[in-house]
C-alpha cells in the first residue's frame, strides 16, 4: 500500500488548484477531502469516484475485484451514455468468497480477467481494487502485469479501495492510473491542428452531443474525451492533443496538469453548462489551438458560429419570459457546474433567491458553493415542513437542487427540478440550456402542484401541515426573539456542530480576532476546514464586538 | 423436481446477486424511527442508498460508520461509538440496526461488544435499542441479510411473555420474506383484517416505504412497526412466515414466546391462496368471506383468460428462491415451462421448483440458457432489460432493483387479487410482443428449401 499512499499525497499536493495554493503545508497534506463523520456521512467512496470517473470509457471491460457487494449493488445505474459499443455496462466481478480471503483471490482474478479476454475480447481490462482483497494483500498490480504479459492486451490496475477517502479522491485515483498505465501508450492514425482532449465529461445523458455539432462545424476534432463515450485507444493516444479543456476541475484536475508537464499539452478550466459558458468555452478551445499553430482565421469563425448560436438559443428563451415574469428560484448545489447557470436563469426572467451571485468574482462563486453546498447537506435532514417554510421564507416558487434532496421537496408538494448527475434531460450547451427552460416552464406550470396540495376533503382546512406552518412562520416574524434565535441557530461549521450563537459569545467573551482564536475557542473550522470564510464573516460581521 | 447446480466460473458478469448488509438493512426500514447503520466504508452504504432510492423513489434512511482504513486496520469501535452518538443526537432515532460488512468482519470487529462499552460509556443511549447483525459480504445474498436481521429484531425485541399471559386469538404476526412489497403487506393486511384478525408485521415496509405522504418526517423512517408492538408480539395467536427465509425468524419467536408458526413457502396463485386462506379461516373460526369467494372465481376466470397466452411459454427466470418459487409456481400452473432458472444463494426450496435444474449464478448464465433454449419470456429485476433486449423477448421486470419503471412498491403478487392482475400482467405483455413482433406473414409458414424447416418468423 505504500506507493498507494504516496499516489495519495502526490494527488493532494496538486500545484493546479487555486485552493490548494492558498493552503499550509500541513493543511495540503490533510488533503482537500471533508474528514468523514461516522453516523452523519454522506457520498461514495473512493472506489465509486475511480469507477465514475473511467467507466464511461464504453469499450473497456470494468472488472471489480470485491465481494459482491461493490459491484452487485450498483452495476449500470449510472447516466452516461455510449455512440456504440456496450460493453461498459457490463458488470464484471469476481465475486470473492471466503475461501478467496482465506487463501488470496490472485489466482480468480487472473482467472477472471482470462475468461473476460475469452469471452467479450475487449481492447483492455481495467481492474478496480476494493477494500477486502487491499486489505488481504491481494496484488493487483502484479496480477495486471502478469496478465498483461500471458494475453498480450492492456490490462489496468486501478487501485482506489472505497476505505481511502471517498469520492472526489477516486476520481483523481482513477486519473493517475491513466497518468501511469494509459495516456501515450498509443499513436494515432493521424493528428490534425484542430485536435483537442476533453478531460472530466462523462456525457450524461447524451449531453456531450449537445456540443459536439458545434465543434464539428468548427472543424474541431475531440481526439480524446475522459472519458465520456470515450475508447480505450482514444486515452492512450490522447498526448497527441493541441489543446485541453477539463470540464470538471475537482474530478481530473491531475491529469490536466500532468499532460501539459509531460506533453505541453496547454488546458484551461471550462464548462459548457449556460450560454456564457459554453460561448466562453469555445473562445478558449479556438484560442489555445491557435496558439499552438492553427491557423487564426478559427477565431473569426468561432465568433461568428457564437453569435449565431447565442441568437438563437436566446429567441427560444425569450417567448418564456413573459411567463417567467416574477417567478423566483431557490438554487440549492453543492455541484459545480450548475453554477453556470445561473446567468441563464437571470436572463430568462426568473429572479434568484437565497443568493445573488451578479457579478460575483471567481473567489466570491467559490465562496457561494461552499455556501450552497452546506445548504444543500442540511436540506436532507429536513421535514416537509422545514422545506416548505424555507420555500416560503424564501419566496420561491421552485427549487432547483440535486438528487438527493428530490424527496424533500416533493413530499412537500414543492415544483423541483433535478440539476444533479442523475438527472435524466441533457441541459449542455446552447440546446441544453433551452431545454432546462423548458423543464423549468413544465415543472412550474404544471397544474398538478394546486391538486396534490388541497387537502383531503375530510381534512380540516385550518390545521394541515401546510396550514400550521404557515402560523408557525407568522408568530415567529412576529417575536423579534425567535428570530433571533433561528439566526443564532444558524449552523457555521457542520463538522464539529458550532452554531453561529457560539461563535459569536466566543468572540465577544475573548475578543477573538482571528479564524485561529475562534477555532482554540470553539473547535470551529477544525474539521474539514470548509468553513473558515464563514467564520471570516462571522469576525468582520463583529468587529466593535471584539473591540469591546 | 429441481437439482441445484453452482456454476463454475471465475468471474461473476452482469450480476443477479446483492449483497446481504443491504437486504438487512432494508429490513430495520419496515421498523418505525429506525436508522439503519452499516459498519463499513461509507461507499458500503452509499451503493446501497442509491439502490433503494431508485426502488422506491423514497428518502432512504441508511448511515455509515465511515470506516478508513487506519480504522479498518486498528478495529471500529469509536466508528461505531460516534455513529450511535451522531445519529441519537442529530435524528432522535426509536432503533438502530447495525449491519457489519465484509471488512469489519475481516477485522474481526466484536459489535456486539461495542455496542456494551458504547451503552456503558454513555448513559442517554443506554436504552436505546441497538440491534446487531453479522452480513459479511463475501457470504450468501441478499434475502439471508433480510432474514437474518428479522432473527435478530425477534431475539432482542421480542419480550418473552410472562407465565400466566394470556395470548390474543385475534394478533397475528406475518414475517415476511423481502419478495414481499409494500402493496404486497397491504393486500395481506386487508385479507387478514377482514378475517377478524389484527396482523402485526415484522418488518412493515408497508408502513414506511409505501410513498404515503408523511404529516412530518424525520430524517429515520417514517413509519413501520414500532419497538413496543415487536415487544408485544409474544400474545399473538400464530405466527404466519412468508417464504422459506424467514424459518429462522419463526422459529426464534416460537423458542421465545411459544407463538406456533405456519410457512408458507410460496403466496403466489390459485393452490397457495387456498391453502392461505382456509388457514386463516380455520385460525379465526370465520367462514370465508363473501369478498374472496367472488375473488377467486375471478383468479380463475382469468387464469382461463390468461392460459391462451402463458401456457406453453418458455420462460427463464433470475430471482432470489424465495420469489422464484412464489412466482414460478404460478406460472408452472399456468402451464408455462421454467426453462432457465437462476438464483442467488442456497436454499432447500430450491430442489421444489418445477424444472429440471435450478443454478446459482449470474445474469450471463441466464441469457445464455434463455437463448440456446430460446425461452420467450423474461423474469428478472431491472438488471435483466440489456439481456432482453439482446434477446428480443418480453420482458417482466420483478424483484429488487426495479428502478427503471415507477410503482415497485405496489407490484401485488398476493392474494386471489394479486395473481390476477398479475397473469393479466404477463398475457397484456406476452400479446403486446405478438402483435410487435411475430405477426403473421405470407412467408410465415413457407417451407425453407432444404432442412424442411419453417422460416424464422413463425407466428408466436
Amino acid at each position: 500500500m505504500s506507493s498507494l499512499s504516496a499516489t495519495i499525497q502526490d494527488v493532494f499536493n496538486e500545484p493546479a488548484c487555486g485552493k490548494n495554493a492558498t493552503k499550509s503545508a500541513s493543511e495540503r497534506k490533510k488533503g482537500c477531502t471533508k474528514q468523514l463523520q461516522p453516523g452523519g456521512a454522506a457520498g461514495g467512496c473512493a472506489f465509486d469516484g475511480a469507477k465514475i470517473a473511467l467507466q464511461p470509457l464504453t469499450d473497456v471491460a470494468h472488472l471489480v475485484h470485491g465481494p459482491i457487494a461493490c459491484e452487485g449493488n450498483s452495476w449500470d445505474n449510472r447516466g452516461a451514455k455510449s455512440s456504440g459499443p456496450t460493453l461498459w455496462r457490463t458488470g464484471f466481478t469476481t465475486d470473492i468468497n471466503e475461501t478467496d480471503i482465506v487463501f488470496g483471490g490472485e489466482k480468480r482474478l487472473f482467472k477472471a480477467i482470462r475468461e473476460i479476454i475469452e469471452k467479450y475480447d475487449p481492447p483492455a481490462v481495467f481492474v478496480y481494487q476494493t477494500c477486502i482483497p487491499a486489505m488481504t494483500g491481494d496484488d493487483i498490480n502484479a496480477v495486471c502485469k502478469a496478465a498483461r504479459e500471458k494475453f498480450g492486451k492492456p490490462v489496468i490496475p486501478i487501485n482506489s479501495p472505497g476505505f481511502v477517502g471517498p469520492k472526489n479522491l477516486g476520481n483523481k485515483l482513477a486519473g493517475e492510473a491513466l497518468l501511469d498505465h494509459v495516456i501515450g501508450t498509443e499513436e494515432p492514425d493521424e493528428t490534425t491542428p484542430y485536435d483537442i482532449n476533453i478531460i472530466g465529461e462523462y456525457n450524461l445523458s447524451g449531453e456531450l452531443w449537445q456540443v459536439k455539432p458545434l465543434l464539428d462545424e468548427l472543424g474541431i476534432r475531440i481526439l480524446s474525451c475522459i472519458s465520456g463515450d470515450g475508447r480505450y485507444r482514444e486515452v492512450a493516444y490522447s498526448h497527441r492533443a493541441r489543446a485541453a479543456m477539463m470540464v470538471c476541475s475537482k474530478a481530473m484536475i491531475n491529469v490536466a496538469r500532468k499532460m501539459e508537464e509531460r506533453y505541453g499539452i496547454p488546458f484551461f478550466e471550462g464548462s459548457f453548462y449556460g450560454i456564457g459558458d459554453t460561448s466562453d468555452s469555445l473562445r478558449q478551445i479556438a484560442r489555445l489551438l491557435v496558439d499552438r499553430g492553427a491557423p487564426s482565421e478559427l477565431l473569426d469563425r468561432t465568433e461568428a458560429l457564437i453569435v449565431r448560436e447565442e441568437a438563437r438559443a436566446w429567441a427560444a428563451i425569450a417567448p418564456l419570459k413573459p411567463r417567467f415574469a416574477g417567478k423566483k428560484v431557490l438554487l440549492i448545489t453543492g455541484g459545480v457546474k450548475s453554477w453556470s447557470v445561473v446567468a441563464a436563469l437571470q436572463e430568462a426572467g426568473l429572479e434568484l433567491v437565497g443568493t445573488s451571485v451578479k457579478k460575483s468574482t471567481k473567489e466570491d462563486k467559490e465562496r457561494i458553493k461552499e455556501l450552497l453546498g452546506q445548504d444543500a447537506h442540511m436540506i436532507e435532514d429536513m421535514t416537509p415542513r422545514e422545506m416548505y417554510r424555507l420555500l416560503k421564507d424564501a419566496r420561491a416558487d421552485i427549487m432547483l437542487s440535486g438528487g438527493r434532496s428530490q424527496f424533500v421537496a416533493l413530499k412537500a408538494a414543492m415544483p423541483w427540478l433535478d440539476i444533479n448527475q442523475e438527472r435524466h434531460h441533457a441541459y449542455m450547451g446552447y440546446v441544453g440550456m433551452v431545454t432546462l427552460m423548458e423543464q423549468i416552464a413544465r415543472t412550474l406550470f404544471n397544474p398538478v402542484w394546486e391538486q396534490v396540495r388541497r387537502p383531503a376533503p375530510w381534512d380540516d382546512p385550518a390545521n394541515t401541515w401546510q396550514a400550521r406552518a404557515d402560523a408557525q412562520l407568522a408568530a415567529e416574524a412576529a417575536d423579534p426573539e425567535t428570530v433571533e434565535q433561528a439566526r443564532r441557530a444558524g449552523a457555521v461549521c457542520t463538522c464539529k456542530g458550532v452554531d453561529l450563537g457560539t461563535i459569536e459569545d466566543a468572540v465577544r467573551a475573548h475578543g477573538l480576532t482571528s479564524l485561529d482564536d475562534v477555532r482554540r475557542h470553539t473547535a470551529a473550522g477544525t474539521g474539514c476546514g470548509a468553513c473558515a470564510s464563514r467564520v471570516e464573516d462571522v469576525l468582520a460581521a463583529l468587529p466593535a464586538l471584539a473591540a469591546e | 423436481m429441481a437439482t441445484v447446480t453452482h456454476v463454475k466460473k471465475a468471474c461473476t458478469v452482469n450480476p443477479l446477486k446483492m449483497s446481504q448488509p443491504i437486504g438487512a438493512a432494508l429490513a430495520f426500514m419496515g421498523l418505525r424511527g429506525a436508522m439503519p447503520l452499516l459498519h463499513g466504508s461509507q461507499g458500503c452504504t452509499s451503493f446501497g442508498l442509491v439502490l433503494f432510492v431508485r426502488h422506491f423513489k423514497e428518502a432512504i434512511p441508511l448511515q455509515t460508520t465511515a470506516m478508513s482504513e487506519v480504522a479498518t486496520v486498528l478495529g471500529g469501535y469509536d466508528n461505531v461509538e460516534q455513529a450511535i452518538l451522531n445519529i441519537h443526537k442529530r435524528t432522535k432515532p426509536e432503533i438502530i440496526g447495525i449491519c457489519s460488512t465484509g471488512v469489519t468482519e475481516i477485522k474481526g470487529d466484536d459489535v456486539e461488544g461495542y455496542i456494551r462499552l458504547v451503552r456503558e460509556r454513555h448513559a442517554e443511549v443506554a436504552d436505546l435499542p441497538l440491534v446487531h447483525v453479522s452480513t459479511p459480504d463475501f457470504k450468501d445474498a441478499f434475502q439471508d441479510g433480510w432474514g437474518k436481521a428479522v432473527t435478530r429484531m425477534v431475539q432482542e425485541l421480542v419480550a418473552a411473555p410472562s407465565a400466566d399471559a394470556a395470548r390474543d386469538p385475534a394478533r397475528v404476526t406475518i414475517l415476511p420474506g423481502c419478495h414481499m412489497t409494500p402493496g404486497d403487506l397491504d393486500e395481506l393486511r386487508t385479507i387478514l383484517e377482514d378475517f377478524g384478525l389484527q396482523p402485526s408485521f415484522l418488518p412493515d415496509l408497508a408502513g414506511s416505504l409505501d410513498g404515503h405522504i408523511p404529516e412530518d418526517f424525520t430524517p429515520t423512517t417514517i413509519g413501520g412497526i414500532g419497538v413496543d408492538e415487536v415487544a408485544g408480539l409474544g400474545v399473538s395467536s400464530w405466527a404466519i412466515a412468508i417464504g422459506e427465509q424467514m424459518r429462522p425468524a419463526a422459529e426464534a419467536l416460537r423458542d421465545r414466546t411459544g407463538v406456533p408458526f405456519r410457512l408458507f413457502p410460496r403466496l403466489c396463485g390459485l393452490e397457495a391462496t387456498d391453502a392461505f386462506i382456509m388457514f386463516l379461516s380455520e385460525i379465526s373460526g370465520r367462514p370465508v368471506p363473501l369478498k374472496y369467494r367472488r375473488q377467486r372465481g375471478q383468479l380463475v376466470d382469468a387464469m382461463l383468460d390468461g392460459h391462451f397466452h402463458i401456457g406453453g411459454r418458455k420462460v427463464a427466470i433470475g430471482a432470489e428462491p424465495d420469489l422464484l418459487v412464489h412466482v414460478g409456481g404460478m406460472l408452472h400452473a399456468m402451464g408455462a415451462h421454467i426453462t432457465a432458472a437462476v438464483t442467488t444463494t442456497h436454499s432447500s426450496v430450491l430442489a421444489g421448483v418445477e424444472t429440471d435444474e435450478v443454478l446459482i449464478g449470474d445474469l450471463e448464465d441466464l441469457e445464455r440458457r434463455a437463448r440456446e433454449r430460446e425461452c420467450d419470456l423474461l423474469i428478472t429485476h431491472s438488471h435483466g432489460r440489456q439481456a432482453a433486449a439482446r434477446l428480443g423477448i418480453p420482458f417482466f421486470r420483478m424483484g429488487l432493483p426495479l428502478f427503471d419503471r415507477l410503482g415497485a412498491g405496489h407490484l401485488v403478487s398476493v392474494g386471489y387479487r394479486g395473481a390476477r392482475d398479475l397473469i393479466f400482467s404477463l398475457s397484456n405483455l406476452v400479446m403486446a410482443d405478438t402483435e410487435q413482433h411475430h405477426e403473421a406473414t405470407p412467408d410465415t409458414w413457407r417451407v425453407v428449401d432444404g432442412d424442411g424447416a419453417q422460416s424464422k418468423g413463425e407466428a408466436a
